[in-house]
């Protein structure tokens, strides 16, 4: 054999390939109202593929923006763990988390940034002639600014000095700020928390709600020494703890429950009395409540799209039946098996291809429907290349088996064939 | 000298079902360069599938058949295909053309599997076409040129890869007489400027013009001499 013999071969499939191309362009031309209909399947199937894909990821993007406020690298040491799995009873009967243990978390602790307590109460807030019900009060130092990132929209948090000392002094939320001080500056006047006064010196940025459920921003903030002495301090705590690095969030816990454990006198081999919540826990409940249901959306409306693909390859099968004699033709003059099966995956391919390109030209602008009304989310473009991708495959799946007996058939039979 | 066909003991066995039918019946065939041999039969003579097998369409079920020195019987699909595009020309009675595609492509579409280059393709597709006397019929497509014209682009389709035979199967079939006659004159011309042809036929007008005609009946040579 001379050696270009392999260089041929190749340059013969590149030729052979832009010829498929061109024979497919000019079957689907031909037969124009065919091509559409055994194409719309496809332009279904993606739409709905895409589209549930993109309300996936808006829906994903709506939990991920609610849990932000929860803070990634901060560990909540409470008396209940989030989505715990014992009874309601298990956890209450667990002694409280107490400004003791708070105090010994901070002085032990050396991989975290900042420690803050917290206690909550509901308590009605008074402005004047104002009254606002069920706004939660948070009782804590002046390191939970920095535990939980709370930045200021105006004036300032307490400072170390007010908050040792039980000033009465208040950071309020935007919620709080609307109802009282629409129009006018809170900052320096008194407000009733309870029946007791106190000064609002800040108020907290708008914080939204957490899983659209809970208003952050129906809040007062008070330094905890006071928040004890109004409400009592017969209550369990919530240490907030912010680690110092987010990679070595694991750490960090550890730490926080050894120490936990020593301040709480948990016998060696015991349960820890005390849960070390995290945002994850957020994150695992809703991807252990919402990844079956995404898995069977993306099921279901990939039905559709094996609906049109069976579609396309009952038109490739009439197709291949129609063209016989040029089967025939094309093999008396020297196209080899190769040649025919590429032919008409190429064929089948292109018209998925052109599928999947409607398709997500009808899903692209319906996404952005959906942005601007239901939830917000944006087409990612890997869905794109994903739909084209998809579409191509399935064009070849389509494709294979009328390709495939398209190419066996035998040159004498085809050429006869009339 | 080596043949440029070489045909010995060759038979083809149809089995359907329980019967079994033998086409071809020991035929042995020997045929040099720059022939015009006639293959004559009535149907049913077992003529087509000697063509196909010359043609390198269907294979022997025994006996050897060796195309230019080369031995076809151990050959799979694609050495086949290759052969097809390179050593064959075909010449159907039906023309055979690629019915979307213009009269140039027709021409061109050998040497596509050939894999050469489109320049070239076009340059020897062009040239081929001249020369079959369509130069204005180029960008025709097959159903815009009479049956006669049909066949001048089935024959120089059938030139276009330089073969070593141009195999024509009632190439006069599908045309009245006159332009019967232009084709067959065309295939003369191309015997005497050296191209190998058979031709296969039932007609004794259309044998005449071979110099050797072969005649077939009930799978098995009946007679092969020179014409006269």
């Amino acid at each position: 054999m001379n050696p270009t013999k392999c260089q041929i071969r190749q340059m013969n499939l590149f030729i052979e390939i832009k010829e498929s191309i061109i024979i497919a362009y000019q079957a689907i031309t031909a037969h124009k109202m065919r091509s559409m209909l055994a194409t719309l399947g496809i332009v279904i199937g993606i739409t709905a593929v895409t589209l549930m894909q993109t309300a996936i990821e808006g829906i994903n993007n709506a939990f991920e923006k609610s849990i932000a406020s929860v803070g990634a690298d901060v560990l909540y040491v409470q008396k209940f763990e989030w989505f715990g799995r014992e009874d309601f009873e298990y956890y209450r009967n667990r002694k409280d988390i107490t400004m003791q243990n708070y105090e010994f978390l901070k002085k032990y602790s050396q991989t975290a940034d900042a420690v803050s307590p917290s206690a909550g109460s509901m308590q009605t807030l008074q402005y004047g002639n104002l009254n606002l019900e069920n706004v939660f009060v948070i009782g804590t130092t002046d390191d939970y600014q920095r535990t939980l990132g709370v930045n200021m929209d105006d004036g300032r948090f307490f400072s170390s000095k007010e908050s040792e000392g039980g000033y009465p002094v208040a950071a309020i939320g935007m919620d709080v700020r609307n109802a009282f001080f629409p129009n006018s500056n809170p900052i320096g006047q008194d407000i009733k928390v309870g029946s007791y006064t106190f000064r609002v010196i800040g108020v907290i940025e708008k914080q939204g709600s957490l899983l659209g459920l809970v208003s952050l921003d129906n809040r007062v903030i008070i330094p905890i020494e006071k928040f004890f002495k109004l409400f009592g301090t017969k209550r369990s705590l919530s240490i907030n703890v912010k680690a110092k690095d987010i990679k070595a969030l694991d750490e960090t816990r550890e730490e926080v429950a050894s120490i936990m454990r020593k301040t709480r006198k948990v016998p060696l081999g015991g349960k820890d009395d005390f849960g070390i919540n995290n945002q994850s826990a957020f994150r695992e409940t809703y991807e252990s409540l919402t990844s079956l249901i995404k898995v069977i959306g993306l099921l279901i409306t990939s039905l559709s799209l094996i609906v049109g693909s069976v579609g396309i390859a009952n038109i490739m099968f009439v197709s291949v039946k129609e063209r016989t004699k040029e089967i025939g033709i094309r093999k008396a003059i020297g196209a080899r098996k190769r040649t025919i099966l590429m032919q008409f995956l190429i064929e089948s391919s292109i018209i998925c291809l052109f599928g999947g390109v409607i398709g997500l030209s009808i899903a692209f602008p319906i996404s952005l429907i959906i942005d601007a009304t239901v939830l917000p989310t944006s087409m990612p473009l890997w869905v794109v290349f994903l739909g084209l991708f998809i579409s191509l495959l399935f064009g070849v799946l389509a494709g294979f088996f009328p390709a495939y007996n398209a190419a066996k058939m035998d040159p004498v039979d085809s050429l006869r064939y009339e | 000298m080596s043949n440029l066909i070489e045909i010995r003991n060759i038979t083809k066995l149809y089995e359907m079902g329980e019967e079994k039918l033998y086409a071809l019946r020991g035929v042995n065939l020997a045929i040099e360069k720059n022939e015009y041999v006639a293959i004559m039969g009535p149907s049913g003579s077992g003529k087509s599938t000697l063509m196909n097998i010359i043609g390198c369409l269907d294979t022997p079920t025994s006996g050897d058949y060796i195309l230019n020195g080369k031995d076809v019987h151990e050959m799979d699909d694609d050495e086949l295909a290759e052969i097809r595009n390179r050593e064959i020309g075909f010449v159907f009675q039906t023309f055979n053309l690629l019915p979307r595609s213009n009269a140039l492509h027709n021409v061109e579409l050998p040497l596509i599997y050939s894999g050469l280059s489109r320049h070239e393709r076009l340059k020897r597709a062009e040239d081929a076409l001249v020369n079959v006397g369509l130069a204005d019929r180029m960008t025709h497509k097959p159903n815009e040129l009479s049956g006669g014209q049909r066949q001048r682009v089935a024959v120089a389709r059938a030139l276009i890869n330089n073969p070593s035979i141009i195999l024509a199967d009632e190439p006069t079939g599908n045309l009245d007489t006159k332009t019967g006659e232009e084709i067959m004159a065309l295939i003369k011309e191309l015997n005497l400027k050296g191209n190998t042809i058979i031709i296969v036929t039932h007609e004794e007008d259309i044998a005449k013009h071979a110099t050797r005609i072969v005649k077939i009946r009930d799978g098995m040579i009946e007679s092969d001499k020179m014409s006269n």
